[in-house]
């Protein structure tokens, strides 16, 4: 085999996967969302942006984006703290921590359901324990706050072990010179914390970052099953328009917004949490 | 086998022979009861007594409406009775024969029912044959906060918001649901029985003085209604389990309640506003082809169709019910027990107002619905000004109609291209 054409065998196999199931598929969408028979056009942008429900919905996302992640990163790093500390049992641990990935976030949604619901697990504790009458009705469309903790609270637990996975394994690359020197100096645990570990874990922070907001500006799952329609989500709007509305230019230019707020953030995260050059390990 | 497909056109040349010489019985051309099950029932329960037999084909839509376009095209063929949703008949309108000669023995036919089979014109096009439809329910223990002088048979949408008032305030907690869920039927209500009862149209009137008093009158009852409501797709469930007393749903999804606690509930029907009982019917119907093979037998199929005993077997074939006076027996299921009469007595009501399904809106449909959602999510849930949500939403459906072309239909009146909305 020639040593100069391997690299490329070896890459093509990934390379026409992701043609095939990303670059093409997104070149059809791009179309749809601009394309009418007549020929190229903004309508369905403009048919988007003039519903009621798309403006709540881009919010509803972006502040759910923007409360989720931030609170994932701090939890992460507190269990990363904690796995990367243990000298016993350090696998059970992050095994323990990393249980609900194994879930589809469907699954998660519905075991969140089953403690809120009305019937459900946390209104049936209320009641054994007679701190209320009757069942409260916790997901109403009154209560839109309660559908969006509820939110919050399934996507931490779901979805804080992946952010978590990829600090633990930054942290293992950090040598123990660092800390050695830091503590020579007189640093104290959180001083070693904020000057060597964060510094260091920059790049592992900066892919978490990025993986868990493009994760989290797709969110959807979990909202169809605590919040039904009653909290509108960008990826919930994309579904409606393709298969109850049957309209699939609009559906295309949703995914055209989800791509274009994934796409800034991926980009704000590179240039902020950049790494200078020259300061690689 | 050297020439399979010389081979299987010679299959199907000696197949259709066959068939031609099975001419004496009726074919019974069907976009209804396609399920294996109530095909085997139609066949072995409802049509086994038709002298001369009848070939019962029940088929998906494509090829149901391919067929009865060929032979209406080319004039002759072997369908005699073709079986179809209201929608689906009015398409070849201009095929069928004048059904009015029909004596139907003695057999009550509801009229608005009947009126409906005249497709505008002055001819029977075809007859009805069964129906499904949307009907109220209620808990019994419901029953005594009924509002003075009310008849449950005969309520007003007035009464039904005092009613759902009094079980409010004398029981502690809202009483009256509706399917406002994801899956739950609610644009139903509001094309069929809110809004025509209000203003005598399903789309034209959409942003008229009357809509907006419809709206307010749903919002006042909204202050009465179980607020968990957005969660219920079928009312059989929180029926059951007491959460709700009296609610509003298809026949289908309320089926359960009266099965399973047939002594419980009571079904009765929908609510009379100013320009009428409004009501939206899944209405099926029997026509003659004009190209059928032999009229006056396919006109006795229909007639057979239409007795009592052949539409009590059918409500047992389909679940759907009798569109005639037809006396129940006493072994049917309890849901049927209930809503059966419920039904009869909303469609025979003097105050009767058919509102019919969408016609003409081939998959657009979805968005159709979504009008009436928003319209409902925008005035009741979000609290925005009626008539601002009244008129953006007029707008999407206007736009709508021109897109899709679609014809007037009833309630409304016909129009010349697509129904305008005022």
């Amino acid at each position: 085999m020639n040593s100069r054409t391997l690299p490329y065998l070896l890459l093509a196999p990934a390379t026409i996967f992701l043609v095939v199931f990303f670059l093409w598929p997104f070149l059809q969408i791009a179309w749809l969302a601009f394309s009418t028979p007549e020929g190229l056009t903004l309508k369905h942008f403009q048919t988007m942006a003039s519903n009621w429900k798309f403006w709540p919905t881009f919010w509803n996302t972006i502040i759910l984006a923007a409360i989720v992640v931030p609170l994932q990163l701090i939890m992460a790093l507190a269990m990363a703290q904690v796995v990367a500390k243990l000298n016993t049992a350090r696998n059970t641990i992050l095994y323990i921590f990393t249980i609900p990935l194994g879930l589809s976030d469907l699954a998660a949604g519905i075991i969140w359901l089953a403690i809120f619901e009305q019937s459900g697990f946390l209104n049936s504790m209320l009641v054994g324990l007679g701190i209320i009458e009757r069942p409260i009705l916790f997901l109403g469309y009154q209560n839109l706050w309660v559908i969006f903790i509820a939110v919050i609270l399934a996507e931490l637990w779901r979805a804080t072990a992946i952010v978590m996975v990829i600090l633990v394994s930054g942290m293992g690359l950090i040598p123990k010179e660092y800390y050695e020197a830091a503590e020579v100096f007189g640093a104290g645990p959180w001083k070693r914390f904020v000057k060597v570990t964060l510094p260091m874990l920059r790049p592992s922070i900066q892919t978490a970052l990025i993986l868990r907001t493009i994760a989290a500006f797709e969110v959807f799952a979990v909202v169809v099953a605590l919040g039904g329609t009653t909290l509108p989500v960008l990826v919930g709007e994309t579904f409606n328009w393709q298969f109850a509305l049957n309209d699939r230019n609009v559906a295309a230019a949703y995914a055209l917004v989800i791509l274009a707020i994934s796409i800034a953030a991926t980009l704000v995260f590179l240039r902020v949490l950049r790494t200078p050059k020259g300061a690689t390990l | 086998m050297k020439h399979p497909i010389r081979t299987l056109a010679a299959a199907t040349v000696a197949l259709g022979l066959l068939a031609g010489t099975a001419n004496a019985q009726v074919l019974f051309w069907s976009n209804q009861a396609v399920p294996v099950e109530e095909t085997q029932k139609m066949r072995e329960q409802v049509l086994k007594d038709f002298p001369g037999g009848v070939d019962f084909q029940p088929q998906e839509p494509g090829p149901f409406i391919t067929r009865i376009q060929a032979e209406t095209e080319a004039g002759s063929g072997a369908i005699g009775v073709v079986g179809g949703l209201y929608g689906d008949l009015t398409t070849f309108a201009d095929s069928w024969v004048d059904l009015s000669d029909v004596d139907l023995g003695g057999v009550n036919v509801s009229p608005a029912f009947m009126e409906l089979g005249k497709l505008g014109t002055s001819e029977q096009k075809f007859l009805p044959w069964m129906q499904a439809n949307y009907v109220m329910a209620a808990n019994k223990q419901a029953l005594q906060y009924l509002p003075e002088g009310a008849d449950i048979n005969n309520l007003t949408y007035d009464q039904v918001v005092a009613w759902a008032k009094n079980l409010a305030e004398q029981t502690g907690s809202p009483r009256f649901g509706f399917p406002a869920g994801p899956k739950g039927l609610k644009h139903r209500f509001f094309q069929g029985f809110l809004l025509p009862a209000y203003t005598g149209s399903e789309v034209t009137k959409f942003r008229s003085a009357e809509a907006e008093a419809a709206w307010g009158k749903f919002k006042e009852l909204w202050q009465y209604t179980n607020p968990a409501s957005t969660n219920y797709d079928f009312m059989q469930e929180p029926l059951l389990t007491g959460d709700v007393w009296l609610a509003f749903d298809h026949i289908a999804r309320l089926s359960e309640a009266f099965n399973q606690k047939p002594d419980d509930f009571v079904a009765f029907p929908a609510p009379s506003g100013p320009k009428g009982r409004a009501f939206m019917p899944v209405l099926a119907g029997i026509a003659v082809p004009k190209s059928a093979p032999d009229i006056d037998k396919a006109k006795e199929l229909v007639k057979y169709m239409m007795q009592p005993e052949q539409q009590v077997a059918t409500l047992l074939a389909t679940n759907f019910f009798p569109v005639t006076d037809a006396a129940m027996p006493a072994e049917l299921p309890a849901s049927a027990k209930a809503l059966g009469p419920a039904i009869a007595a909303m469609t025979a009501s003097a105050d009767a107002l058919p509102a019919l399904l969408p016609i003409g809106l081939g998959d657009k449909g979805g968005q159709f619905n979504q009008v009436y959602i928003d319209t409902f999510e925008r005035i009741v849930l979000a609290n925005q000004d009626v008539r601002q949500v009244l008129d953006q939403q007029a707008d999407t459906l206007r736009n709508l109609m021109n897109e899709t072309g679609a014809p007037c239909w009833l309630p409304d009146a016909p129009s010349e291209g697509p129904c305008p909305v005022e």
